[in-house]
């Protein structure tokens, strides 16, 4: 008998900037795979005992159970607000905050713009899965018009409700921002974009180059009414449709940088 | 250091500054924009972060953030503007964060005008923000007490890992007297930040900063450890001045600016041969309902006079329990009430007791 031995190789493990704590998230809910990729640059960066994040209100509320720094819990909408202040107190931190559409785009709307106007050297990831997750999937800014959420039974109307508000191409228009893309999760492909987009916005942050948003398509097939499979592929359809992706702002002095990929 | 004239916004914003505060967030408001002003010149010149803010809602979100990095934070407003910052002054209160405010009030309700009231006892008393919580409010009657109150009220905040409000009004904030500031204490070094901030977590276990408890049980301990808290505040931080008390057949109880007219009014009347004093609380949470209790043993008749409809009047009548007869004078809507008026009132109340 010859001597056998198993090689094992690691190809896979949690992220240090993640508890080991399984989180609350539904099955094929993408949260998971934003907390994930955010772990993993945070990780790559070597900047975790650096970072402070601030979760929202809404599903990911419980963030700061699930990554493992210091976190803060802001009040619906006031992440940015929130994050302006420790950030000035903590110029040598990594501050970012994690916002919902809700929580981004409606009531939380001022403090976003003037966060960017302002040019406030954090980094903001920007969840739109086009409804309200946690209270149970009513209409967000964000919801398509004839989506059928709880709260627009019949569908978005637009002569009643209005029209999406797509806060990328807003935020773009403002001198302050300096970095604004929008990314979706929906498959592989897009994942890894998305990854390489998070790390440009934290790179841009620890470079002292003003403020940096990644918009995050993303999934809710809970409240979609959907599986996981046809909610991804929502998001890849009628979501990226309504929301194209792509950089709407790069800072010429993002764009001098050397390190890191715009993806 | 010398005595200077100085009015109050400025003097309660220089005072701040020299108590050590590092960051100061704010939105102008008249009446108390002049402290706004000041802490925007003084506070980059110091190498201290001063922001305007797009709101008063983003203004104390500001400061919830720089509260949570352990640094001394403030942030001043007025009625309508403190009405916007409830919101976050509650979860300030649930996360246990030390965090100064002051509220130079103004008439109300709404839009009402830019003179002085004290027309948000009730509302900056009792709580102000959603849920079970109470900060800890100073009320000054001049200029010097305001310097040292916002001084105290760093102290409190950092002690109890509480809120301090100092409620003040219009005319405190604008009143030019002379006063005396402290001398200039300095921003406490990044390695002295208390334990539980946030500044990354180097060496240690995460620091997480919440007022979120899903489980009622969680949050009722929550409850519980602020009721706690509360108990001790109570037992050691009742403030409050008296004149003329001693051999007193009346007793007014008046805050801030209706404390210093009553002064004045009680001066004329002791001339007249009424036997009357004051009772001026300084802390209105705590209230001193102990000193006010012993006061229903000691005189025949309360006058509470007050610049709203009688808010603190409810405070007064727990102290008394019913003993004795309380009445109230008050003027509203940014009406400021003069000597005579009040000397009259004591009057009024020193020939219905004498003729009991």
């Amino acid at each position: 008998m010859t001597d056998k031995k198993m090689v094992e190789t690691l190809i896979y493990t949690k992220s240090e900037s993640l508890t080991e704590l399984g989180t609350h998230y539904c099955p094929g809910c993408t949260h998971g795979i934003s907390h994930r990729l955010i772990a993993e640059v945070i990780d790559e960066m070597g900047v975790r005992e650096d970072t402070i994040g601030i979760a929202p209100v809404g599903c990911a509320v419980f963030a700061y159970d699930y990554f493992n720094m210091d976190f803060a819990e802001a009040a619906h909408g006031r992440a940015p607000a929130m994050a302006t202040g420790l950030k000035r107190v903590n110029p040598d931190k990594i501050v970012f905050t994690y916002q919902g559409d809700g929580d981004l785009a409606s009531i939380g709307a001022a403090e976003i713009m003037h966060t960017a106007g302002r040019g406030e050297n954090i980094t903001v990831i920007f969840i739109n899965n086009a409804i309200y997750g946690m209270t149970g999937g009513q209409m967000a800014p964000t919801t398509l018009p004839g989506q059928k959420t709880t709260s627009t039974p019949l569908g978005r109307d637009i002569e009643m409700h209005g029209f999406p508000m797509r806060m990328c191409e807003i935020l773009s228009q403002l001198d302050g921002a300096s970095y604004v893309v929008r990314r979706s999760l929906h498959n592989v492909a897009n994942i890894r974009k998305a990854k390489k987009a998070i790390r440009q916005a934290f790179e841009v942050q620890r470079q002292g180059l003003g403020f940096s948003m990644v918009e995050l398509l993303s999934s809710c097939p809970t409240n979609w009414g959907m599986t996981a499979d046809e909610a991804l592929k929502w998001v890849g359809e009628s979501m990226v449709e309504a929301y194209p992706l792509g950089d709407y702002k790069v800072s010429p002095e993002i764009k001098g940088m050397k390190k890191g990929g715009g993806g | 250091m010398a005595k200077e004239l100085l009015k109050g916004n400025h003097a309660f914003a220089e005072a701040a500054i020299r108590a050590g505060c590092e960051a100061y967030f704010g939105y102008p408001i008249t009446p108390q924009t002049e402290a706004l002003e000041h802490m925007s010149k003084r506070m980059p010149e110091l190498g201290r972060v001063f922001l305007q803010a797009e709101s008063e809602v983003a203004a104390i979100n500001m400061v919830y953030g720089a509260a949570c990095a352990g640094v001394r934070v403030m942030s001043s407003s007025s009625s309508p503007g403190v009405s916007l910052m409830m919101e976050g002054l509650s979860y300030i209160a649930g996360s246990e964060l030390p965090v100064v405010l002051v509220d130079i009030m103004r008439g109300g309700p709404g839009l009402g005008n830019i003179a002085p009231s004290q027309g948000d006892y009730n509302q900056i008393v009792k709580g102000g923000g959603h849920g079970d919580y109470r900060p800890i409010v100073l009320a000054p009657a001049s200029v010097q007490e305001f310097i040292d109150l916002t001084v105290e009220a760093f102290d409190l905040a950092e002690k109890y890992r509480c809120i301090v409000i100092i409620l003040a009004d219009g005319s405190l904030g604008q009143m030019m007297e002379p006063a005396e500031l402290p001398e200039m204490r300095e921003v406490r070094r990044f390695e002295e930040r208390p334990p539980w901030s946030l500044s990354g977590a180097k060496g240690r276990t995460p620091n997480v900063i919440s007022s979120f408890y899903l489980d009622p049980l969680n949050e009722e301990e929550v409850n519980r450890r602020l009721m706690a808290k509360q108990a001790e505040i109570e037992a050691n931080e009742i403030r409050f001045r008296e004149l003329m008390l001693d051999d007193a057949e009346i007793a007014v109880v008046a805050f801030g600016t209706s404390g210093r007219i009553a002064q004045s009014a009680i001066k004329n009347a002791r001339e007249e041969g009424i036997r009357v004093g004051l009772l001026r609380p300084i802390s209105l949470y705590p209230f001193p309902y102990e000193r006010i209790r012993q006061l229903g043993d000691n005189v025949k008749e309360i006058l509470v006079v007050e610049m709203n409809s009688g808010q603190m009047l409810g405070d007064v009548r727990i102290g008394i329990e019913g003993r004795i007869p309380i009445s109230f004078y008050g003027r509203q809507g940014g009406v400021v009430p003069m000597p005579d008026e009040v000397l009259e009132e004591i009057q009024k109340v020193n020939s219905r007791s004498s003729a009991s």
